[in-house]
């Protein structure tokens, strides 16, 4: 299998797309042509049904080319989903090609509704989709050689993209595939058992690994097309600041600059400068001398922030979980309770990739070209700004850097940005680039939260009561998403893993705050399981020590018998460290956690020990139960990376802070997120043996290394690690 | 704008471009070279890693009137080199990359660590690696390719 891999001319791909039609030669179909999708809309049908020619063409060379139906951006589902396609298909691995498919309905995510990667859902959601499309190609193949072989479908078997009749016949499914594009899509189909599986299951190495290490494979911002220009935006220095008056006689002067023009924002307004080129345009906005308006507009101000979040965490919120007897707490004694309360900033996601969006507008139609993990939201904004309908609007979806949450915006205010823009540049494509400092300044942050928590201790050591009030902005509150997801006044992103906490703690009490900030937030990689997994972890930790119990063995015993997500993974990891959690060296402690976050069962343990004032990590277990894991070696290696990006939150300077509304880091030397010395130097994964259906794993690598760490720093230090980042130890 | 003739991956190549502008940006925007890439602009992520003169060097804060007649390697000339070849392979084979975007910077400073230290100790790959930024978080499986590539050059004497 392969990544298809964006040649340099875009044309070309369209050129093929169309050749190949008008040969005839193809297929059980064509490529689904991103236009005539949106015109056209599947009608939504239940059950759903996805005609296979949308998602395979089985070319006459004998490749056949999957979509795959969101952005990949590391998590891997370019190389698992077409796995699952392929398996069931019976297909030539070697002649798999994966492409990213443009934003459509028929690509729509089968659970949401639109087309994202989110809530870790990619295969949890298409494992069932994907593995019918397959089996239906498959069976509409072999329905045609049934047919040209004057047999029936039960005396044909299929192997390596060849169907095998009676008498010794056979015919390869590209000789097949026109044929067997007359056929009926079936409406059933028989998928395998899990002891039929030949690629799922198995360790297979990403498709696009080959593009990535020889600098070929290009992202969306190595977009170029002819005549394209290049556009940056100077923004408000404070969120929704408007623009006075700006003189750009000396921004206009550099040469390769073509325009510069004030622009709407999602919030106040900017600059625009367009110019040939990145650097140009860069220059010109340094170049800009801008008056700022920033009247009547909310200076948010961290300090004075955490001042208010404390005193709001003082008193009960809206209520998220109210389990048992509410004044449990008042039968405790003083001497058996503890009280902790927890800070975390804002964090900025930072890809890799800056953020980026190409645009074209023609007047009646558009194209968009964007490593967007939202295609439906984002084709529905540029449609928006254009004055255009969606159909208009033909939006490639191109392989990000990274994206964490930040692709996702339900503003889409990239893409409107760069709408725009296009629309005043007619018949020019226009790249927006954010730089790294409209990046890290930019906003969409995950939220700060102040948590606190106060537990009444039984005579077993257990809590028996749990008082937890939680203070941060909501996400999804003025979002399409508020109807789902709101209840109550409750954000349900606020408190997941803290609300429905799986330890059984008889009288639970979870409220909240969502005091409203002038700072725009977003989901961060695995969204409140950031913050609250630990405050659980740490606290839970807390108590085990306080009861001089193993800190496996106690939470075992707090977990309900029903959590076997995380009571498997407790029990493979306490196995899987024993060789040396055991017997560290000295000035080593090891640490551990769990945690459940989009259905997969998390279990870690961290040897760690103190070096140049920070932790070092010099291993991490960890045991997870993800159900059935497709492709292990992507569980594996999205666990060894993904607690990276966990641990930002323990960096320095790993926080966003603003002063009088002013973000005050700019770039990767005010707010560092983690490098290979902050990293663990090796990590071993161990995956629950499991034929349950799948569940997700791009994000709950990261709630359970920060508390896993910071349990291990308590060891050391006797010290209790509650405000974040850790500035120091 | 002025007219530089610089090396690249060993051919001769004439850019006509403000001075000031980063060897990054002409790479990608002027000789169309885009798997080196833009992280942070200021060296602070290694994105933009290439070799000037044999050293990994960010190409985003060295101007094109200071590159001079130092060659330039970058990712899409590396695998010429023994040693270049071998670490791209040994990405491949410990299935390294994630996103990917950040991994052509990660192969320079690899390539340039081997080159000068052929077998590494974790601190020396600690050390060499220390700049290069992955948000993915890639780190452990850097560390084996690494290794990985140095068994591979030194079995082959390169």
């Amino acid at each position: 299998m392969a990544a298809r891999i964006r040649s340099a001319e875009l044309s070309r791909r369209g050129f093929l797309r169309v050749s190949f039609a008008a040969a005839g030669g193809l297929v059980v179909s064509l490529y689904l042509d991103p236009s005539k999708a949106q015109e056209a809309p599947l009608p939504p049908q239940q059950p759903k049904v996805y005609p296979p020619d949308a998602f395979v063409n089985i070319r006459p060379d004998g490749k056949i080319v999957i979509q795959v139906n969101r952005l990949e951006f590391g998590q891997g589902v370019q190389t698992a989903l077409p796995m699952l396609l392929a398996d069931e298909l019976d297909a030539d691995c070697a002649n798999v090609i994966a492409d990213l498919a443009p934003a459509a309905d028929v690509y729509k995510d089968p659970v949401f509704g639109i087309q994202i990667v989110g809530g870790s859902g990619s295969i949890a959601h298409s494992f069932q989709q994907y593995r019918e499309l397959g089996a239906k190609t498959r069976a509409m193949l072999v329905a045609a050689a049934a047919d040209r072989w004057k047999t029936t479908p039960d005396k044909c078997r299929t192997a390596a993209s060849v169907v095998h009749g009676p008498d010794g016949k056979s015919a390869t499914y590209a000789e097949l595939a026109s044929d067997a594009a007359r056929k009926p899509v079936p409406a059933t189909v028989r998928l395998k058992s899990p002891a039929e599986f030949r690629l799922v299951g198995t360790k297979v190495k990403r498709l696009d690994s080959g593009a990535k290490c020889n600098g070929s494979l290009k992202f969306g911002l190595d977009l170029d097309l002819p005549g394209m220009k290049v556009a940056v935006v100077a923004h408000p220095p404070v969120f929704g600041g408007r623009v006075k008056r700006f003189v750009d006689d000396e921004a206009r002067r550099i040469e390769g600059v073509r325009e510069v023009f004030e622009i709407p924002l999602a919030k106040g307004t900017g600059v625009a400068i367009v110019a040939d080129k990145f650097w140009p345009a860069r220059q010109a906005r340094n170049a800009l001398k801008i008056d700022w308006d920033v009247t009547g507009v909310e200076a948010a101000d961290s300090p004075e922030l955490w001042t208010k979040y404390r005193q709001l965490g003082q008193t009960a919120g809206n209520v998220a979980a109210s389990n048992g007897d509410a004044n449990a707490m008042d039968k405790v004694a003083a001497t058996n309770r503890i009280v902790a309360e927890y800070e975390f900033p804002f964090l900025a996601h930072t890809p890799m990739e800056p953020l980026n969006t190409t645009v074209r507008f023609d007047g009646d139609r558009a194209e968009v070209w964007a490593g967007s993990q939202f295609q439906t939201v984002d084709q529905m904004a540029v449609a928006e700004v254009l004055g255009l309908k969606p159909a208009q609007v033909t939006f490639h979806t191109e392989m990000a850097g990274g994206g964490f949450g930040r692709r996702a915006v339900t503003d889409s205010h990239i893409q409107r940005e760069a709408a725009v823009i296009a629309k005043r540049l007619r018949g020019t494509p226009v790249k927006l680039v954010w730089t790294r400092e409209d990046d890290v300044q930019g906003g969409y942050y995950r939220p700060m939260h102040f948590h606190r928590v106060e537990i009444g201790i039984g005579p077993n050591g257990l809590p028996v009561a749990w008082r937890h009030v939680v203070v941060g902005q909501s996400l999804l509150m003025g979002t399409p998403f508020e109807a789902f997801a709101v209840k109550n006044g409750v954000d349900s992103t606020a408190v997941e893993g803290a609300a429905d906490t799986h330890y059984n703690i008889p009288n639970l009490h979870v409220s909240v705050h969502h005091p409203k900030v002038n700072v725009p937030v977003l989901w961060w990689r695995s969204v409140g399981h950031t913050h609250t997994a630990f405050v659980m972890e740490t606290l839970i930790d807390e108590l085990a020590t306080r009861a001089r119990m193993d800190p496996i063995a106690y939470r075992r015993r707090l977990l309900k018998p029903e959590a076997g997500k995380l009571l498997r993974p407790l029990e493979l990891l306490e196995k899987a460290s024993a060789v040396w959690r055991n017997k560290l060296p000295r000035g080593h402690a090891s640490g551990v956690s769990c945690h459940e976050s989009f259905g997969t069962g998390v279990a870690c343990a961290v040897d760690v020990s103190i070096e140049n004032k920070r932790p070092k990590i010099h291993r991490a277990t960890i045991a997870v139960d993800c159900g059935l894991a497709v492709n292990p070696l992507s569980v594996e290696s999205q666990f060894q990376a993904g607690l990276s990006f966990g641990l930002s939150q323990l960096m320095a300077k790993g926080a966003i802070t603003l002063k009088n509304g002013i973000i005050e880091q700019r770039n990767f030397d005010g707010y560092v997120p983690p490098y290979i010395v902050d990293a663990p130097v090796a990590v071993d994964v161990h995956i629950v043996p499991s034929a349950e259906a799948p569940t997700g794993c791009g994000e709950p690598p990261v709630p359970v290394i920060s508390p896993a760490v910071v349990n291990a720093l308590s060891r050391l230090t006797g010290k209790r690690y509650r405000t974040l980042p850790l500035v120091s130890i | 704008m002025a007219t530089y003739q610089i090396n690249v991956n060993g051919q001769q190549r004439e850019v006509n471009v403000h001075p000031s502008t980063p060897l990054l940006w002409v790479l990608r925007e002027d000789l169309k070279m885009t798997g080196t890439k833009y992280g942070c602009g200021i060296s602070a992520c290694g994105a933009c890693t290439v070799h000037l003169g044999g050293i990994a060097t960010r190409s985003c804060i060295v101007p094109i009137s200071h590159v001079g007649d130092r060659p330039i390697v970058t990712i899409e000339g590396i695998s010429q080199d023994v040693v270049g070849r071998a670490v791209q392979e040994a990405w491949v084979e410990e299935d390294v990359v994630q996103c990917g975007y950040c991994q052509s910077g990660q192969i320079m400073s690899a390539v340039a660590l081997l080159k000068h230290t052929p077998k590494p100790t974790e601190k020396n790959i600690e050390e060499s690696m220390g700049g290069n930024l992955c948000r993915c978080g890639t780190y452990p499986r850097i560390r084996a390719a690494i290794k990985s590539a140095a068994m591979q050059v030194t079995k082959g004497g390169a």
